[in-house]
């Protein structure tokens, strides 16, 4: 420090230690701000806000079907605008009754000619009943793999909990498939040196 | 006092000269005015692009510009009338009037002061350098609102989102800095006597609103960190493809936004409340009800966010909490309201151009906050919402509140600064052109709102073309009348106005700022004054 005259009223010192608190809150402002992301993610978990349906669930005893009611499945497909396959529900609607458990596939098909690695997307509506769509099986869990020209049926296994709330009578599942991003420039460099 | 006060006393009031006065300058006034003459050339250049946005919509149908040119339009305008108007001219501000007002000599941290300040030309030399780059055919600058929602700005974002990005790091760490040198100078350099409780309002203002900058700015930060990973390091923080959600994006940049929207008037509600009491030759009316209502709006702010959410799917529970969150930041306003009218109340009351300003502040400012009031409705803002009345709404609280705001502390301390008494002629011609244009500008855009005319849209159908074609008279009108502040300002900082200002300045002056000599020494308070 050169000599400078010293402005301050109190002192130096002072200054240091506003200057270091605030910088605790400067950079735990900062860290919190990265905080919400898990935060949002734990937070729609909790809640089952957003439509983001769960993981993957196992059983250890297979929950009582409820024969008494019936629950319209449906099943939609989109694709993300830069992903280029085809990709839709081999079935479109089925019913079930809540704690019995259903198979269904999609279909999906590479249509160019070079491999492309994919990831889909669940969501279920309305958003405040994903909690009680709850898959076993699913090709969302990890990502897919098409080779050029490639088809391939995925499958979806799920049970509807029986504790869904009594107004609903329809669920709608609905996949989107993206590219894994940094996937496709990374394979077609692979397929054309 | 001794000698050694004596010698420094000497070398301080010899003024650096040259250009290094400003480069390396560690005064508060050499740096509050780099600060407030920046805003003001801001403030043109961001006037002169929504010129450009109000002549493509003066009539239906494309005329002039793109429409990609126009959300390039849209997005600069926004951002530099936000970070580079509103909030560098209350830095400013402060920077020139805190310690005068609480009886130091300077800034608690004079250099740190240098570098906040110099960052902001960097910031916006970038900014401005994509803009410049659009024009010239080099890609687009960037171009998707001031509020940048992902994925528009992550995976949509043009080449220029980059210098965005960066743009926005320098101007955060500017504003901290400029924060904590606030809050150090409030903290420690208060005169003998002058206690918190004693501390003018314009002081208790921008001491909440730097906490509020410091608690907010990080998170700004934060969004646009992750935006840049996302886009150049294969995260996928906003990227629904890697698992990330867009949505998230809106909570982070709200989370700062809205408590920055007060940050952009706290300060305005200071400045106001100084002028108010000197021109109604009254003290305050309810100060410490002044203070409390400032800490619970800037409370409150961190807990409504999501009003700007509202038709993002939230569940009802949501609608409904951040619906009576944002109602309730209504009553500490309305007490600052009515505090202001009830210090005019029997007062005996002039005129002058600061005070024209700060009543057409306080009524201006209502009309604003109660379209607030119609917006966080649940209900009504999925009518509302992302049309011209949300328009209406914000330049309400930003053109009529925030920057009358800082005209009025402009006209009120210039002869302070200069040592020479404005042009009043001029004052009240600036005054009553702008009121009246600024409402023939921003007024119609309710109607247009409310009858569903998007915003952020180049083209618009028939029925809305009287409104908007009125809109775009009034805003070249308002535009050209500021070229009258200016010349003002211009004749007054180089004495060319006949009448000297006394210390005191104006009659009803109350302060410490107003018992220095005008123009103010260049160090303010070499020996602290015992206040009472
Ligand atoms: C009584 C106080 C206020 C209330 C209740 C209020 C409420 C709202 C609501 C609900 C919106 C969202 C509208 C929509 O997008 O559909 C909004 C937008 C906005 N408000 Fe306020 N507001 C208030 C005061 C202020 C103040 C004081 C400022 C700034 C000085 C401000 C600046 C803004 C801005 C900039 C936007 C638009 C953001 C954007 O989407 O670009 N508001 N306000
Ligand atoms: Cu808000």
């Amino acid at each position: 420090m050169t000599a400078q005259p010293d402005n301050n009223h109190s002192g130096g010192d002072d200054n240091k230690k506003v200057v270091t608190r605030l910088m605790f809150i400067v950079i735990g402002m900062f860290a919190f701000g990265f905080a919400l992301v898990p935060i949002y993610d734990v937070f729609c978990d909790i809640t089952g806000l957003n439509g983001k349906t769960q993981g993957q669930v196992s059983f250890s005893e297979q929950p009582k079907v409820d024969m008494t009611r019936e629950v319209h499945i449906q099943f939609v497909a989109s694709l993300n605008e830069s992903m280029p396959w085809e990709f839709h529900p081999m079935t479109k609607t089925v019913t079930v009754h809540p704690g019995e458990s259903m198979k269904i596939e999609y279909l999906a098909r590479n249509m160019t000619d070079h491999a492309i690695i994919g990831n889909a997307v669940p969501s279920v509506a309305p958003g405040l009943a994903a909690p009680y769509f709850q898959k076993t099986e699913c090709f969302c869990f990890t990502e897919q793999k098409l080779e050029a020209g490639e088809e391939k049926r995925m499958p979806v296994v799920f049970v509807v909990d029986p504790e869904l709330p009594e107004d609903v009578e329809t669920l709608t599942l609905s996949y989107t498939f993206f590219i894994k991003p940094g996937s496709e420039t990374i394979t077609t460099s692979a397929l054309h040196p | 006092m001794s000698a050694v006060i004596e010698e420094h006393h000497d070398h301080h009031d010899h003024k650096p000269t040259g250009i290094g006065r400003w480069l390396f300058s560690t005064n508060h006034k050499d740096i509050g005015t780099m600060y407030l003459w920046f805003s003001f050339l801001m403030f043109f250049i961001g006037g002169t692009l929504a010129l450009v946005i109000r002549a493509e919509l003066f009539e239906p149908g494309l005329q002039f510009v793109e429409p990609e040119f126009f959300n390039q339009m849209t997005t600069l305008h926004g951002l530099i009338m936000v970070f580079g108007v509103i909030m560098p001219a209350f830095v400013g501000l402060a920077n020139w009037m805190v310690p005068m007002m609480i009886g130091a000599p300077d800034m608690a941290l004079p250099r740190m002061n240098n570098w906040s300040f110099w960052l902001l030309p960097g910031a916006f030399g970038i900014l401005i350098a994509s803009l410049i780059m659009s024009i010239m055919g080099m890609g687009s600058a960037p171009n998707f609102g001031w509020t940048f929602y992902a994925p528009l700005s992550t995976t949509y974002g043009p080449a220029s989102t980059d210098y965005f990005i960066f743009s926005v790091h320098l101007m955060g760490i500017s504003s901290i800095m400029g924060s904590i040198n606030i809050i150090a100078t409030i903290m420690n350099m208060r005169a003998p006597g002058m206690t918190y409780m004693k501390m003018p309002i314009f002081v208790w203002t921008w001491f909440i609103t730097a906490y509020l900058l410091i608690a907010v700015m990080p998170v700004l930060a934060g969004a646009v960190t992750m935006m840049l990973t996302d886009r150049n390091f294969g995260t996928s923080f906003f990227n629904a493809a890697g698992g990330g959600d867009p949505v998230m994006f809106q909570h982070i940049f709200w989370f700062f936004g809205h408590p920055e929207v007060y940050i952009m008037i706290l300060p305005s509600f200071g400045i106001i409340s100084e002028i108010v009491p000197t021109f109604a030759r009254k003290k305050i009316f309810g100060y410490s009800s002044m203070v409390y209502a400032t800490a619970s709006i800037a409370f409150l702010s961190f807990i409504v966010w999501a009003h700007h959410m509202f038709t993002t799917g939230m569940p009802v529970a949501g609608e409904l909490f951040f619906m009576y969150a944002t109602m309730l930041i209504a009553v500490p306003t309305g007490v600052k309201v009515f505090n202001w009218v009830s210090t005019m109340w029997k007062g005996s009351m002039t005129f002058e151009t600061p005070m024209l300003f700060a009543i057409a502040f306080i009524f201006l400012f209502t009309i604003g906050g109660f379209t607030g009031l119609m917006l966080c409705i649940t209900p009504a803002d999925f009518q509302y919402h992302d049309t011209y009345f949300v328009v209406a709404h914000f330049h309400y609280v930003l053109v009529t509140g925030a920057a009358f705001g800082i005209m009025a502390g402009v006209y009120f301390w210039l002869p302070k600064w200069t040592g020479n008494m404005y042009d009043e002629t001029l004052g009240k011609w600036h005054f009553w052109t702008s009121v009246i244009s600024v409402n023939v500008l921003f007024f119609p855009m309710h109607f247009v709102g409310l009858a569903g005319m998007p915003r952020r849209i180049p083209d618009y159908s028939l029925q809305f073309a009287e409104f908007n074609a009125m809109a775009s008279v009034g805003a070249f009108a308002f535009g050209f009348c500021q070229l009258i502040f200016l010349y003002n300002v211009i004749k007054t900082a180089r004495g060319k106005t006949s009448v000297k200002a006394t210390g005191q300045v104006w009659e009803g002056a109350h302060g410490l700022e107003w018992t220095l000599p005008s123009p103010a020494p260049f160090h303010s308070f070499t020996t602290p004054p015992q206040v009472k």
